[in-house]
This record gives structure tokens, sequence and C-alpha cells, in this order.
């Protein structure tokens, strides 16, 4: 009986900060009907946003699968000097307002910047272009993979590595076919998180795109945009799409997990 | 294959696992590594397989330097206390996973698993997972995945260590004969002086990184090199300036000039066998192993005064 009081606080809790605010854009969307918000969500410029955001995803996501896994691997197996360093700085973007590594970026990569005089040299567009918005995206997103794997893997221990060894795999063989197989739960979850990430980004992306309609804004920016300028059926209508696709992505995530589990 | 060891050291941090051991094992034998824990048993046998690297010292297989040899090139079965089976893998996967490395065609992968699955009793649970077998059932299989490629030597590595007893028993009798059927050279470690003496020809004495005394466990127990090695296998009584074996003294009512005066502390009825811990005036305590019929002849009990002579000790000096 004394659980019931938890469970109400838990529950209150969850509806009011999470699924409140998030059935109101449901609501919303649909309050003028169907029309307007296909209307708005078909707008030339809206479509390129939306593939822009999936493209920057396209990009980053992959990048930082593979760093999260090498830098978890490094972070666990190899004790080297600096290892705890590494492992705390992949925390960075958690703790680095987005604003504040979009500013960083812009002093950078601008026009006086260390790297920006290099690129302008030859030509290279970084900042106001997708590039830049790549690099701030890869940046905010980068920890969730490492944060996922490095608890799996230390928990795998070694022991069923070097049993692979012992068998005559080397250690490329052994990667694939006994470490990655088992923290692949770890690692789909990272790739999940940092999906939903890049997706959303908004701050850092804000200050390094320069916001410009059809060119270089994403699906957040528009619909910040649609908001200023009191479109508030196109405001809904795509924040109803990116709400939809990290609805869609959690629910797959919790179909496939339950197989995982009854096997293991 | 011949296994020689060569003056291996080898220190983690501050603890100094190994220190200068050498070991000869002979190919073809079946050799225990025994000692306490932290005797350095399990490197030594991790460093054979190239899973540790030695600070100094060779190793040599067959002949061979092989101490910078990795461990896919040794062609060594390990078998780890805890199993280490490949959890997202079949039964019978984990046991072709070898075979696979080794590209060896598909039936011939499918006929040699089916084999070792008989041998080791696992037939039918070749689709399992390891999470659906049991302890005893996961030994076996990863013993099943070290022989697939029919590896030159066997190390396992406190292989029963985390087992119940009677599975424990079985799997003890099983490896007797696993070893010879196949003949191959088998190096076990192992901190159950029983079982060493049980399963082993030749049983290697460890103690604090260094090699204490290295005998066919006959001569171990009959004859042992020092103090710890005459303490640690078998039960051993310091008795004065010298050790007795509980079944080496004579429990007597009347005193003559070679006993001992003690006072019976406590007797404990093993079935046929009955210990009795007993305390001599100069306080020392020491155990005595004896007969059901002696006990009962002597009508022995706790309380008692008797006279302990010693019928074969043994004196280090």
């Amino acid at each position: 009986m004394r659980r019931y009081p938890l469970r109400v606080i838990a529950l209150g809790y969850l509806l009011l900060v999470l699924l409140g605010p998030l059935a109101m854009i449901f609501w919303r969307s649909f309050d003028e009907g169907l029309g307007p918000l296909w209307t708005s969500l078909s707008d030339p410029n809206t479509v390129h946003a939306f593939t822009l955001t999936l493209i920057v995803a396209a990009i980053a996501v992959p990048l930082n699968t593979i760093f999260g896994v090498v830098c978890a691997l490094a972070i666990v197996r190899r004790r080297f000097p600096g290892a705890g360093l590494v492992n705390a700085i992949v925390d960075l973007p958690l703790a680095v307002s987005p604003v504040v590594v979009g500013l960083s970026l812009f002093l950078l990569y601008g026009r006086t910047g260390w790297f920006g005089h290099w690129f302008q040299a030859h030509g290279i567009q970084i900042l106001f272009a997708p590039p830049s918005m790549v690099i701030a995206t890869v940046f905010v997103s980068l920890p969730f993979v490492a944060r996922e794997v490095v608890p799996t893997l230390r928990e795998l221990g070694t022991e069923q590595e070097q049993a692979a060894r012992t068998l005559g795999a080397n250690g490329w063989t052994t990667f694939w076919r006994i470490t990655l197989p088992s923290i692949r739960w770890a690692v789909i979850y990272g790739v999940v998180l940092t999906t939903a990430r890049c997706l959303g980004e908004y701050g850092a992306v804000a200050v390094v795109s320069g916001r410009v309609e059809g060119q270089t804004e994403t699906a957040t920016l528009r619909v910040q945009d649609a908001y200023e300028n009191f479109d508030l059926a196109g405001a809904y209508g795509i924040s109803l799409v990116l709400a939809v696709l990290s609805v869609v992505v959690l629910i797959a995530m919790t179909c496939f997990k339950p197989n995982q589990e009854e096997r293991a | 294959m011949s296994i020689v060891v060569h003056n291996v050291s080898k220190r983690f941090g501050d603890f100094q696992a190994l220190d200068s051991v050498s070991v000869d094992v002979a190919s073809g034998s079946l050799t225990a590594l025994l000692g306490p824990s932290g005797s350095g048993k399990s490197t030594l046998l991790r460093i054979v397989a190239g899973l540790e690297t030695p600070d100094t010292g060779d190793i040599l297989l067959a002949g061979s330097d092989a101490t910078e040899l990795s461990p896919q090139k040794r062609g060594v079965g390990f078998v780890f206390q805890h199993y280490a089976a490949f959890k997202h893998m079949t039964v019978r996967d984990n046991i072709a996973f070898g075979l696979e490395i080794r590209k060896r065609p598909k039936d011939e992968i499918r006929r040699r698993v089916n084999e070792l699955l008989e041998l080791v009793q696992l037939q039918g649970f070749g689709d399992r997972f390891p999470a659906q077998l049991s302890g005893g059932q996961r030994q076996r299989m990863a013993l099943a995945r070290a022989l697939a490629p029919e590896p030159k030597v066997l190390l396992l590595d406190e292989p029963f260590g985390a087992l119940d007893a009677r599975v424990r028993a079985e799997l003890r009798l099983w490896l007797r004969r696993l070893h010879a059927e196949t003949q191959t050279t088998t190096v076990f470690v192992t901190h159950d002086q029983e079982e060493a003496m049980e399963v082993a020809d030749s049983v290697v004495v460890m103690n604090r990184g260094r090699v204490e005394q290295v005998a066919g466990p006959r001569e171990l127990y009959d004859t042992p090199a020092n103090e710890f090695v005459m303490s640690f296998v078998g039960q051993a009584n310091r008795f004065g300036p010298s050790w007795v074996r509980p079944h080496d003294l004579r429990v007597r009512l009347t005193p003559d000039e070679s006993t001992h005066e003690a006072l019976i502390e406590r007797v404990t009825h093993l079935g046929f066998e009955v210990r009795a811990e007993l305390v001599r005036d100069d306080g020392e305590r020491f155990t005595v192993q004896l007969t059901r019929d002696e006990t009962e002849r002597l009508e022995l009990a706790s309380g008692q005064i008797v006279y302990v002579e010693p019928t074969r000790e043994t004196t280090f000096t």
C-alpha cells in the first residue's frame, strides 16, 4: 500500500513534465484540420529543413558511433596515462551549453579564428554552411555511445576475448565476433540517443548556421522561425513530425529489447 | 608437446607473482599446479598460454621459443574458471568457433562438433545458449570448445573451482579419462590438494611465486621437500621438533618412554574415520586419525588423558 503515493508522484511528474507538452503538440497540430498542417509541411523550405536535419544526422551519427566505441575500448581496455582525463573530457559536451559550443566554433572558424584563415584561403566555407552545422552536431552528440558502451564493456570483462584469442582469433576477428556482439545493445542504445540528440539540436547549430531559410535551416531552427513569424500551424506541424520521430525511435527500441533479454 | 618454463618472473605493481620459476612438463603428461591463492599458479598458466607476458625468462613449447608468440599462434587450448562462454552464441557455435577461425570446411566442422558434443555428453544441447546450461554443462562446453581445434596442450585454470562438490568429482574423473584417451599434454591449476592428488600424474607445488616441489602424488605425500609441502599436501601436525601425519600417531592408555601425554579435547566421528583433537602438556595442539574400532576399544572421550606415540615422523632442517 505504501507504494501507491510514490507511483502517483512518479506518474504525475512524468505527465506534467514530459507527456503533457507532447500531447499538447499533437492536439494543437490537428486543431485546424489536416489541410493547413499539410500545407505548412509541404512548404519547400520546410522540406529542405527536414532534409538538412537528416543529412547532418546521417553524417554525425556514424562518426560518433565509431568514435564512441573506439573511445570506450580505449578507456576500458587500454590502461594508458590520461585515460581518466579522456573519460572526463568525453562528458564535456554534456556539461557545456550548446550555445557556448556554437560560439567557440564561431571563433575558431571565423575570419580571424585559428582554422578560419586556412579554410578561407582554400575557398572552403565552414561557417554559415553545412560543414559547421555537422561539426556542431558532432560535438554536442559525442558522449552518448561512449557513455552507454563503457559500463557494458567493464561488465563484460576480458575473459571471452581471451578465450577467442586462445582459440586462434586475431584482434580484429575477436572484436567483430566477440566484443561487438556482446556490446551491441549498448551501441544501439547509444545510437538511438545520439540520433535523438542530432535531430533535436538547436543551440550550437543556431549560432553557426546563420539560419538562412531554405539553405542552412534545420527542422528545429525552422520551428523557431515559424513561431516568430506567427505561423503557428507550421511550428506545430514541424514539432509534431520531430516528436513522432522520437516516439517511433523509442518504441522501436522497446520492441527490440525484450527479445534479447529473454535469451540472455 | 612438452612445455619448458625457464626462470620466469612476473611482477604486478608491488606484488611479485612469480619469482624465477622453472618447470618442465613432459609431453603427454597430466600435471597439476597446486598452491594457495596468490602463489602464482594461475599467472604461470596464463604465461604459458600467452595471456600474460613474463617480465623475464622464457617459455619453450615443443622445444622452440614461444615467449614472444601471441596466444592465437601457440596452439594451446585454455579453459577458464568461469567458463568464458560466448554468451551470444549457441553451444554448437561456441564449440565451432576455433574451427571456423581456421576456415575448415562446413561439413567437417559439423562432424567434429557432433563428435565433441557426444564426448562431453551435451548431445541435444547444441542449439541452446550458455545461459540455459548448468555450471557443469557450461564447463563441459568450454572444454569441448578448447578441444575442438585439437590443441597440443590443454591448460585449465581452476576448471572445477566454481562447481559444487558432486559435479566436481564427476568432472575430475572425466578429465582423467579424457587424458587417458587423447594423451594431450594437460596442465591444470588447483588450490585443492585432493584434486591435484586424484587427477594428476605429476604435481607442481607452488607458494609465494616459487616452486616448492615437483613430484608424483605419492612421493609428494610421503617425502615432502619442506614444511610448506608437508602442511599443504595432506594433513600434518607439528609434533615437537618434527612433523607427523594424523594417521601416524598411535594412542595408548598407558605411558612408556616413547609416548607423550595429551588431553583429548574433542572426538569427531566421520563415518569409518574418527578424528580426535588433542593438546599436549606443553600446549601444542594436534589431530589424530583413528578407526572407529580403535576408538571404541580404547573408549576415547573428550576430557580423557591419553599417551600418544608417533610411528613415523618427518624432520626438516
